[in-house]
């Protein structure tokens, strides 16, 4: 039997804003839906939302779920996330934001957040009129099969998750989970996303390197300070079980996301002024000012 | 709250005689059968007694019961020693459905240069003698089939295989995990060369088996060392395993005819009340030809494991061919080679009894499993009236593959 949180039982036992939102055609308010599943793998959901069009914010959000206890706690975790939230921001939230809330997943479970930020997504993107063809999942080579899932997508799940081994894109995306034929390739794109990675952080070095006397572009700025943040800073972040984004650089000023725990540590000015800003200015600018944003 | 325990095809309760049978031998009597002291040779002749036993419930020789560790050691010494017995043969049949200790060693065999046919089997699960017939070759070395099925409990005609088996000059072995304990067997007058049970679903412990091995058979070890088990088996004997199936096997012997009727009895009310009761359910399965103990049934449009959870919550133990349980993500291979729909292989439940299932706990699976479907129901997108997308994606995944 898998290992669920209290938390997921809770959600999955007493589900939170369960079942459609009727359309009223209400003047300003917009009822849209979004789907995501595979009948091969187990499980779909379709999220509906409302929202105020003047503000951008979602004023109520409602769940279908097909699957199993993992797939209906995390869409009760999302629509609990994302409701009073403007579509920019519910668009940031990624399928970890939704595992975090619900005190972790089974790593073999945690394609049933994955669903939920995708779902999200595919509401969002219908209320802006973005065809989904143009969404880059619908794009590239079929990788696996069995499930249906395509390059595109599990290069977002390597790169979004910083996975390594092919067991976790299984986890992530279910690709691999069944007649196991794709397993290569997956191996393949794992190893080609790391290659990458590898070849910008290179070139960023590269470029500074050759120029050490030239000020920063600000192109370049912006480049080293998520590199930092992202080598140096998230790891030991997470380790805590919290986590950082970068959300702006304006002139020297540098503004954050803190996430998870560290969202609310109380400690967090300390991590901000002694931790990050210190690597920061050591690697990048001396002048840099670290500010955390609330949003 | 004491668990309803209906996943008996998973494993059993071991029954209180077994553990009186076998707790001496976890502690006074610890000689080892092979010694030439006295004290060495009591417990061989407890092991003697327990072979015997075994012997019965099959309506076999002592002879011919050789003690493994487990099913799966029966099933691939089985394997292995038919092939070893006809080197020059290259050919395995098997079916589509059998257990992973059947099916993952016939495909390890492929790459080491066999070919292996996979009999396909319709949507009751049952095989087809006529493509059975159309894959018998004069290479084919071995025929290995399940008894019965441990996710359905469709039962094979084993013995109209095993006739066009021997026609053939083929070796027969059955994996009959599920069925030792459940159906009568006799061996004597069966067509079967090799046969493997396993301890733990029959109310003996976990870690104890037994393969039966026709005499005269030209038998090569799977397991070599010393001379245990007459040379077929290397290895010091699990005693206190041993003494246990042995027990374990009288029991089931005298409790087989009875057991078998009231299991029955309480699967088909089960079964015939919840298809009465809850709305697009159906049973997988061969209803005319399947354990008495097991039935396995899907409800449409919600999934296994979210079942399983609610069910938990009201102390039942059941089982699904769901994916989400297993720790792999496909659904069960065994309802995927039925050929089932998506929406049923997902919402697969199996009900396996035994013989201490009470009337009582029917009547609670009964009491909750319609609220259980509705509320799984009423939070999923697919309702009968919503099956379109369903069904739309359905077509999509089928034209993918
Ligand atoms: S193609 Fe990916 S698991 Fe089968």
């Amino acid at each position: 039997m898998w290992d669920y949180t209290d938390t997921v039982m809770d959600h999955f036992y007493n589900p939170r804003n369960q079942g459609a939102i009727a359309d009223t055609q209400e003047t300003g308010i917009a009822v849209v839906y979004g789907e995501v599943g595979s009948i091969a793998c187990g499980d779909a959901l379709r999220l509906h939302l409302q929202i105020e069009i003047q503000s951008d914010k979602i004023l109520d959000a409602r769940f279908q779920t097909f699957g199993c206890t993992s797939a209906i706690a995390s869409s009760s975790a999302l629509t609990e996330i994302i409701k009073n939230k403007t579509l920019d921001q519910a668009l940031n939230i990624t399928n970890r934001d939704i595992a975090e809330f619900l005190g972790g997943l089974p790593e073999a479970k945690m394609h049933c957040s994955v669903m939920g930020q995708e779902a999200l997504e595919a509401a969002i993107y219908k209320y802006r009129g973005i065809e989904v063809e143009h969404h880059e999942e619908d794009e590239g080579a079929l990788i696996c099969s069995c499930f249906g899932i395509s390059d595109a997508r599990i290069r977002r799940v390597i790169i979004e998750n910083s996975l390594t081994t092919v067991e976790q894109v299984t986890s992530y995306v279910k690709a691999g989970g069944g007649c196991g034929s794709c397993l290569a390739d997956i191996e393949d794109l794992i190893a080609s996303v790391v290659q990458e990675t590898a070849a910008t952080s290179r070139r960023v070095e590269a470029e500074l390197a050759a120029a050490p006397t030239l000020p920063l572009t600000t192109v370049q700025k912006v480049n080293l300070i998520q590199k930092v943040l992202l080598e140096d800073v998230r790891p030991m972040l997470i380790a805590d079980g919290g986590d950082i984004e970068l959300f702006d650089v304006e002139g020297n000023i540098v503004k954050v996301i803190l996430k998870g725990a560290c969202g609310n540590c109380p400690g967090s000015t300390a991590t901000l002024k002694d931790g990050i800003e210190v690597r920061l200015r050591q690697r990048v600018l001396p002048e840099l000012i670290v500010e955390a944003v609330n949003l | 709250m004491t668990p309803i325990y209906l996943d008996n095809n998973a494993t059993t309760k071991v029954d209180p005689e077994v553990v009186q049978a076998m707790l001496p031998y976890l502690t006074e009597f610890y000689g080892n059968p092979s010694s030439m002291h006295s004290f060495g040779g009591q417990v061989g002749k407890a092991v003697k007694q327990a072979r015997e036993q075994v012997a019965a419930l099959l309506g076999a020789e002592d002879s011919e019961i050789v003690f493994t560790s487990c099913g799966t050691e029966g099933n691939n010494t089985a394997i292995r020693a038919a092939l070893a017995a006809q080197p020059e043969k290259r050919h395995i049949i098997t079916t589509e459905v059998e257990h992973p200790a059947v099916l993952n060693v016939c495909k390890q065999l492929e790459k080491q240069g066999y070919r292996v046919a996979y009999l396909s089997v319709d949507n009751r699960g049952q095989l087809d003698l006529v493509e059975l017939e159309a894959s018998l070759t004069g290479d084919t070395a071995l025929v290995t089939t399940m008894y019965a099925n441990n996710e359905t409990g469709t039962v094979f005609p084993i013995e109209q295989i095993g006739l066009r088996v021997k026609d053939a000059g083929a070796i027969f072995h059955v994996d009959a995990v599920q069925a030792v304990g459940k159906i009568p067997l006799n061996m004597k007058t069966s067509t079967i060369d090799l046969l493997t049970l396993s301890g733990h679903k029959l109310h003996a412990p976990k870690g104890i088996g037994a393969l039966y091995i026709r005499r005269g058979f030209r038998f090569r070890p799977f397991l070599l060392g010393g001379h245990q088990e007459r040379g077929r088996r290397a290895g010091t004997e699990n005693v206190p395993g041993i003494i246990g199936l042995g027990k374990a096997a009288e029991l089931e012997l005298q409790h087989l005819p009875e057991a078998v009727k009231r299991e029955k009895q309480f699967r088909d009310r089960l079964e015939k009340t919840l298809l009465e009761q809850i709305p697009d359910t159906q049973v997988n399965g061969d209803r005319k030809s399947r354990l008495p103990n097991t039935t396995n049934i899907g409800f449409k449009y919600i999934e296994g494991e979210a079942i399983l959870l609610m069910l938990n919550q009201h102390g039942i133990c059941a089982s699904s061919g769901s994916a989400c349980t297993s720790g792999s993500l496909e659904p069960s291979h065994v309802l995927r080679a039925m050929g089932l729909p998506y929406t049923i292989l997902h919402g697969s439940i199996r009900f396996s009894l035994s013989r201490y299932t009470t009337a009582a706990e029917i009547d609670k699976v009964l009491e909750v499993m319609p609220g259980i479907v509705e509320r799984l129901r009423a939070l999923s997108p697919f309702n009968s009236d919503q099956a379109g997308w369903l069904q739309g994606r359905e077509e999509a995944v089928a034209a993918n593959r």
